[in-house]
């Protein structure tokens, strides 16, 4: 399943490196990462490949909620889908 | 390929827009639970629905997180009970009520819709026989819901069911007294009702829908609030043109839950209910939304248009979007469970009148509309009639499902709780229909050829 993660919240150092470590830990493979900084407030969306992930959805959750709580921002993952039949036709 | 900001307006209708599935709710066919013997009756129904739903709510919990989109309810409806025990050798169907009970809390469901009847052109022994099941059987369960069809287009308004429900809301207020009437709650009156209707309390699964099916209710008052407050003072072409884009994009989510569902649980998708379903949490509200439009308080003139654009923009967004569209589909204003309206009935706005004007042009009808105590069964009945008419004419759904709160008058409030909401008490005319209620019989069928 392919998954977007998303991140938004105050800029700092080590966001991406943060979500990218558990991500690895998790197996999940990156595909793509978008990033921008506008007026200090950062954006992330990262598009990632969970078919040979060692944990499932909801566990990767939970890691990436304390993340976030420790980093001050918000991070969601989910399925691609959601998105996909959001915005296309 | 999915762009950054399409990703991230997603994500703020999630995180601040207050958008969800407002419900995955499975029909199940009990035609085939009938049985002469009333406990083995029950014990078939119940059988039959935890069988039927055993996976519904893990299920939908599963999507849920994969999603990342709240589904705030899992729900059962099923064959009107009205045919199901028909052929019991029994006087009271109350024992349905609690086994049907039982199951939703052994499924793990808020609510079960199906204590049900049609009773259109008249009544059968075994409707009879449920309607006066109604009271004790809200009383005394939870989860359960009842609705009973008084009015169709084609077969015009039975003006005895319409006098008998105004006694049973009457009686199922003061088995629950104690809890302001809550049994009202959770009991609609409908013209014309929908047979695939996901949402409650009105929701029974038909006797043209298979074996067991998935309808789902989008919801989204929140999303198109917000998405209006970026056309502030335009023209309605782009307040409609904005809402269809709004319409479209919440009902995709629902088409893609309903199809996702019903593939795990290896079931038939059934429809995707369009509608614009509040409750009482700020930011959730489909009075605000016509008040964005440039109305002061929801329930001034230029409500009821104001409704019918918002009404109509959502079904055309919505219609795209999903492969089947059935139940209600359509804008509800359901008193209790919207913050704005709770808000336009205390300041006095917002009245009984003004909201039938509105169900002109709306799904679906007088929603959780607390009245005082003291109102008359026939009184409420004369408000069912005309709610009746409504659709009647209209070819539309129409329905009632009003609380006459025990001991409590004009300027208290009743509370609910959960997603049923409070409520303001609000006048009712005080002279006197009965007699007008008193002649029963029934309201012909109106006129629907002679067009020109």
């Amino acid at each position: 399943m392919r998954v977007i993660v998303t991140v938004y919240g105050l800029d700092r150092v080590g966001i991406i490196f943060g979500v990218c470590k558990l991500l690895a830990q998790a197996n999940v493979n990156v595909l793509d990462i978008s990033q921008t900084v506008m007026q200090e407030f950062f954006t992330m969306t990262m598009l990632a490949d969970m078919s040979a992930a060692t944990e499932d959805m909801v566990t990767l959750r939970e890691q990436l909620n304390g993340l976030g709580k420790e980093l001050g921002v918000s991070i969601r993952i989910q399925s691609e889908d959601i998105f996909t039949a959001m915005h296309t036709v | 390929m999915l762009t950054n900001a399409e990703i991230m307006q997603t994500v703020d209708m999630l995180d601040h827009q207050k958008l969800d599935i407002r419900t995955i709710t499975m029909g199940i066919s009990l035609r085939d639970c009938a049985d002469p013997d009333p406990k083995r009756c029950a014990e078939k129904i119940y059988d039959k629905i935890c069988r039927q739903a055993e996976h519904l709510v893990p299920t939908g919990c599963a999507i849920e997180a994969e999603l990342g989109i709240p589904i705030v309810n899992k729900r059962i409806s099923v064959t009107p009970i009205a045919l199901v025990a028909e052929s019991c050798r029994c006087n009271s169907y109350v024992p349905f009520a609690i086994a049907m009970d039982k199951a939703a809390a052994q499924c793990g469901v808020n609510f079960i819709g199906g204590f049900s009847a049609l009773i259109h052109k008249g009544m059968t022994h075994g409707d009879e026989i449920l309607l006066n099941s109604i009271p004790e059987a809200l009383a005394v369960t939870n989860a359960v819901c009842s609705s009973v069809n008084v009015a169709t287009t084609r077969a015009g308004i039975n003006m005895n069911a319409v006098r008998r429900m105004g006694q049973i809301i009457k009686e199922a207020a003061a088995l629950t007294a104690d809890r302001d009437g809550l049994g009202c709650a959770k009991l609609v009156v409908f013209a014309n009702a929908v047979e695939d209707n996901p949402f409650m309390a009105g929701a029974f699964h038909g006797v043209g829908e298979p074996e067991c099916e998935i309808n789902v209710g989008v919801s989204g008052p929140g999303v198109v609030h917000h998405a209006l407050q970026a056309v502030k003072g335009k023209p309605f072409d782009e307040v409609a043109e904005t809402i269809k884009r709004t319409a479209f994009r919440i009902t995709r989510i629902g088409q893609l839950v309903a199809q996702e569902a019903a593939r795990r649980l290896g079931v038939p998708y059934g429809i995707v209910d369009l509608s614009l379903a509040p409750t009482p949490a700020v930011g959730d509200s489909v009075a605000r939304i016509l008040e964005e439009m440039g109305l002061e308080t929801c329930g001034t003139h230029g409500t009821t248009a104001a409704l019918a654009l918002l009404n109509d923009a959502v079904k055309k967004g919505g219609v795209m979007a999903s492969g089947h569209v059935g139940g209600l589909s359509g804008a509800f204003i359901p008193v209790s469970e919207d913050e704005g309206m709770i808000a336009a009935a205390r300041c006095g706005t917002l009245t009984l009148d003004k909201l039938e004007a509105m169900t002109c042009v709306c799904s679906v009808g007088l929603d959780m509309i607390a009245v005082p105590g003291d109102t008359s069964a026939e009184t409420i009945s004369a408000i069912i009639a005309d709610e009746a008419a409504i659709g009647m004419v209209n070819n539309k759904t129409t329905a009632v499902r009003i609380i006459p709160a025990p001991g409590k008058v004009v300027g208290d409030e009743v509370e609910f709780g959960g997603l049923l909401g409070s409520a303001p008490i609000m006048p009712v005319h005080q002279p006197s229909a009965a007699d007008f209620i008193a002649r029963g019989g029934r309201i012909p069928a109106p006129l629907h050829s002679l067009r020109n």
